[in-house]
């Protein structure tokens, strides 16, 4: 994996929410009430024993409770960082009945994680070698969730990734404020530490390397290839220079530069949270005027009300209820975004065409599904571009099994973890059965 | 506004709070700045020949990132030279006239006692305390605890002190004794006009598990301390109580031990102590302390209508009984309240582990997303345990159930077969 470049444009991002300090850590986790079947971790899709965790930092027991995050969830140390911890544990800590603050679970297991990779404790050895062997598509978080616990099964593992950086969104799409792509490429180290987990990029599937060899090579198969490129408008004027996907430019500002000391004012069109996301990104690297375009108003933004709310303290603007139709451009380069007003059932009002002036345009409209690139593997079910499985993973066709956005049509990194844990746990149910 | 005036074992003070005899009022300047914040009384620091002590002296016990939950020392009396403590005291005394000055004292022998005596009540201390109490230290060289194990040695040192005090003088116990009562007894034998308790309990307070030393650490070895601190109220309460009911014992009592505020305050002088005696919170929060043990102890008496101390002190000892007295048929079980439940199944997993299965999974969810526990009255024992662990304040109450039984003891029972209602919680 080629080495990430010092001055890469996310470097000036400090922590949004800064790590605890250890009185700070074992004060909070005094607080923790270790309710019993706690509402915390019925609320986490890895389902971590949170108040269990908690009480081990609070004994000062940090490898043991580092060691119950990674039970659950081998990607621990990133989702402490990028978990809407809001929306899932802490949202659902029952200190918010009591109107009390409710526990800081999410900066807690980073301190509890933290210690561990400080520590360089491991945890797991691969199991002994069983003979099977499993090729895994994608080396984003559900793959490398399923490939960590095959090793601990004792079944080889083979991870194809059609980019260099592995890791996938984790390392290419997290705000910098909740985590450098550096992180993310520390825990993809730090997963493979178990031994055995081989991977090659710049493999692309199907057309580098074809599902009939990839079935010949292994006994079994897990699919986690995430979504596709950022969706565009099909607007007049979307070539113009200035004109980025949100996707495509948040990877480029994680892993290498991009240049806004020239833009006066950036435009984000979209409403959930890469657009808010973006939004921010753009704040923070310095961009003194951005502007969110979205077709609907505050209440049903798709993003994060959370995320939203800080999005706001840093200065960002919005125009509600507006349909981009195109964008206008001087010497190749866009100059404004050319609009029309949406009524309260998002239909156009007549008439109420007008510019809103942009440098730089980013679309976070949504990204394309990928479930086409399976078409050569019969059984295999696509709906709406999402490959179709079941709650363990498993795809209409024997042996084959899939997990995280290309699946879910994209959650949370959490998700994921899950998916690509328990489909883990099903292919090891497989190959035991004496499956392919 | 409710009088705080006290008089204890014939020692009158402006409000009930004395310091107890350790750090500090181990100096003129200490106790001056004391009586400045409030305190109305001091024990001084014990006096007796000067002795040398360790580095480091005190210990203590971290609960839930609090330190000093339990608090333990190897100090022992003063190290001052007796003449600048004595002067210390007059000058204290000459300042502060209308506050109690009591003088702690801890020597061998008679002609000793006699000499140390004489020397504190010129000083102008209002009455002697006699350390017969310290569980480290002195005790190895037959003073301390030593004495306070002994009822024959308390009682002849305390016909000593009396012999020669013309102030009053109180005897100072060691709760390291079985049974408080005949040590009690002892001093009240020998003429003591007093006694204050408990001192310090014979404890370890923990191992340093990085050198592997017990604590607090003297150059790589360690000894028995005094406990002390919030941990050993219950004791405490319970030695005071026990001499209180106790109808041979007619002494006056000093309470002391685990004091924290006015609340703890309240239930010494509820259980019969007439003054209460206070070191380690200001240890750990300084002389300041005081303010809110005034205001608070003055607040409550004013909201429960009591006008003078006197109406309080002891007023809880009647309550206090043997196990065979109490009402057998009385029967509580657990309410709750399902507006206030946080849904943290603490009560649940308490009652089911520790207690005896009535608190069940509830199965619906309130309005607010809460699945509330289930009591089955009909097995709930009425044991407080989920009371306990509740973490919301009013949310589980214990409800008086009328179950038609006529009060019955255990006493009762056995002695002239008294019905007693049928046992729950017991699963058959």
């Amino acid at each position: 994996m080629p080495a990430l470049p010092a001055d890469r444009s996310e470097a000036v991002f400090a922590d949004f929410k800064p790590a605890l300090d250890d009185n700070q850590a074992r004060v909070e986790a005094h607080r923790c009430l270790y309710c019993h079947d706690a509402p915390c971790i019925r609320a986490c899709p890895t389902s971590i024993d949170i108040p269990g965790f908690i009480r081990k930092i609070a004994t000062g027991n940090l490898t043991g409770s580092a060691r119950t995050i990674f039970e659950s969830n081998v990607l621990g140390m990133s989702c402490a960082r990028v978990c809407p911890v809001e929306v899932l544990c802490v949202g659902d800590c029952v200190y918010n009945h009591m109107g009390v603050p409710p526990i800081q679970i999410g900066k807690l297991q980073r301190y509890a994680t933290d210690h561990a990779y400080r520590q360089g404790t491991r945890f797991w050895q691969a199991g002994p070698d069983t003979g099977r062997s499993v090729g895994l598509v994608g080396a984003g978080p559900a793959s490398l969730a399923c490939a960590h616990r095959l090793r601990r099964f004792g079944h080889a593992v083979t991870i194809y990734e059609a980019r260099e950086v592995l890791g996938g969104l984790n390392s290419t799409g997290i705000a910098p404020y909740k985590m450098p792509a550096d992180r993310a490429i520390e825990e993809v180290d730090w997963v493979r530490s178990i031994g055995g987990i081989e991977v090659q990029t710049g493999v692309n599937v199907p057309t580098d390397l074809g599902w009939a060899e990839l079935e010949q090579r292994h006994d079994a198969l897990f699919i986690g290839i995430g979504l596709g490129p950022d969706s565009r408008l099909q607007a007049r004027g979307e070539h113009l220079q200035g004109i980025h996907g949100a996707v495509d430019w948040i990877e480029r500002m994680k892993l290498g530069k991009v240049d806004v000391s020239k833009v006066q004012t950036a435009v984000v069109i979209g409403g959930g949270n890469t657009a808010i996301d973006a939004v921010r990104e753009l704040l923070g690297l310095g961009v003194s005027y951005v502007k969110l375009l979205y077709r609907g108003v505050e209440a049903g933004m798709p993003g994060y009300a959370h995320e939203w709310a800080s999005a706001k303290k840093e200065g960002a603007r919005v125009v509600w209820r507006v349909q981009p139709l195109g964008f206008e451009g001087h010497g190749g380069r866009v100059t404004a975004v050319r609009c029309m007003r949406l009524d309260r059932n998002k239909q156009p009002i007549e008439g109420s065409e007008h510019t809103i002036a942009a440098d730089l345009v980013l679309l976070a409209i949504g990204q394309g599904k990928l479930g086409g690139l399976v078409s050569g593997l019969d059984g295999v079910q696509v709906e709406g571009g999402r490959i179709v499985a079941d709650a363990a993973g498993a795809t209409g066709r024997p042996g084959v099994y899939a997990g995280g956005d290309c699946v879910n049509g994209g959650q949370e990194v959490v998700n994921a973890v899950a998916m690509g844990r328990d489909a883990a746990v099903a292919i090891h149910s497989f190959l035991s059965a004496g499956g392919r | 506004m409710a009088d705080l005036t006290t008089t204890c074992a014939g020692i009158t003070s402006p409000n009930p709070f004395w310091l107890a005899s350790a750090p500090p009022t181990n100096s003129g300047e200490q106790v001056l700045r004391a009586f400045d914040a409030g305190w109305g009384g001091a024990v001084w620091k014990t006096l007796g020949q000067p002795i040398q002590n360790v580095s480091s002296r005190f210990g203590a016990i971290q609960y839930r990132g609090v330190g000093g939950v339990g608090f333990n020392n190897i100090e022992l009396i003063t190290d001052r030279p007796l003449e600048a403590n004595f002067r210390e005291i007059a000058e204290v005394k000459k300042r502060w006239p209308k506050n109690a000055l009591v003088v702690s004292l801890m020597v061998e022998s008679r002609e000793e006692w006699k000499e140390i005596i004489a020397r504190s009540e010129d000083a102008g201390a209002d009455g002697l305390e006699l350390n017969f109490g310290c569980p480290h230290g002195m005790c190895e060289r037959g003073m301390g605890s030593a004495v306070g194990q002994e009822p024959v040695v308390n009682e002849r040192i305390t016909s000593w002190a009396k012999e020669f005090a013309t102030k009053p003088v109180l005897v100072k116990l060691t709760p390291n004794v079985g049974d408080i009562v005949p040590h009690g007894l002892a001093a009240q034998k020998g003429g003591a006009d007093g006694v204050s308790l408990i001192n310090t309990i014979k404890s370890i307070i923990g191992v340093d598990l990085d050198s592997l030393t017990p604590r607090p650490m003297v150059g790589g070895r360690s000894t028995n301390g005094g406990y002390c601190g919030a941990a050993v109220r219950p004791i405490a309460l319970h030695m005071v109580a026990a001499l209180a009911r106790d109808p041979r014992f007619r002494l006056p009592i000093s309470g002391i031990g685990g004091i924290t505020d006015w609340r703890d305050a309240l239930e010494f002088l509820l259980l019969g102590s007439s003054s209460v005696q206070v070191c380690t919170e200001v240890m750990l929060r300084g002389y300041r302390i005081v303010e809110d043990m005034i205001e608070g102890l003055e607040g409550w008496m004013d909201a429960r209508g009591f006008e003078r101390l006197d109406q309080l002190v002891g007023r809880s000892v009647p309550a206090f009984t043997e196990w065979g007295e109490l009402d057998l048929n009385y029967e509580i079980v657990a309410k709750i309240d399902a507006d206030k439940c946080i849904g943290c199944q603490l009560c649940m997993v308490a009652c089911h582990d520790g207690a005896h299965q009535c608190i069940h999974p509830g199965t619906e969810l309130t309005a607010a997303g809460v699945r509330v526990p289930v009591v089955d009255e009909a097995e709930c024992v009425g044991c407080n345990l989920c009371q306990i662990v509740c973490p919301v304040q009013g949310c589980i109450t214990m409800a008086q159930v009328d179950n038609g039984f006529a009060p019955a003891t255990w006493n009762e029972h056995v002695g002239h077969g008294a019905t007693l209602r049928p046992k729950k919680g017991s699963h058959g």
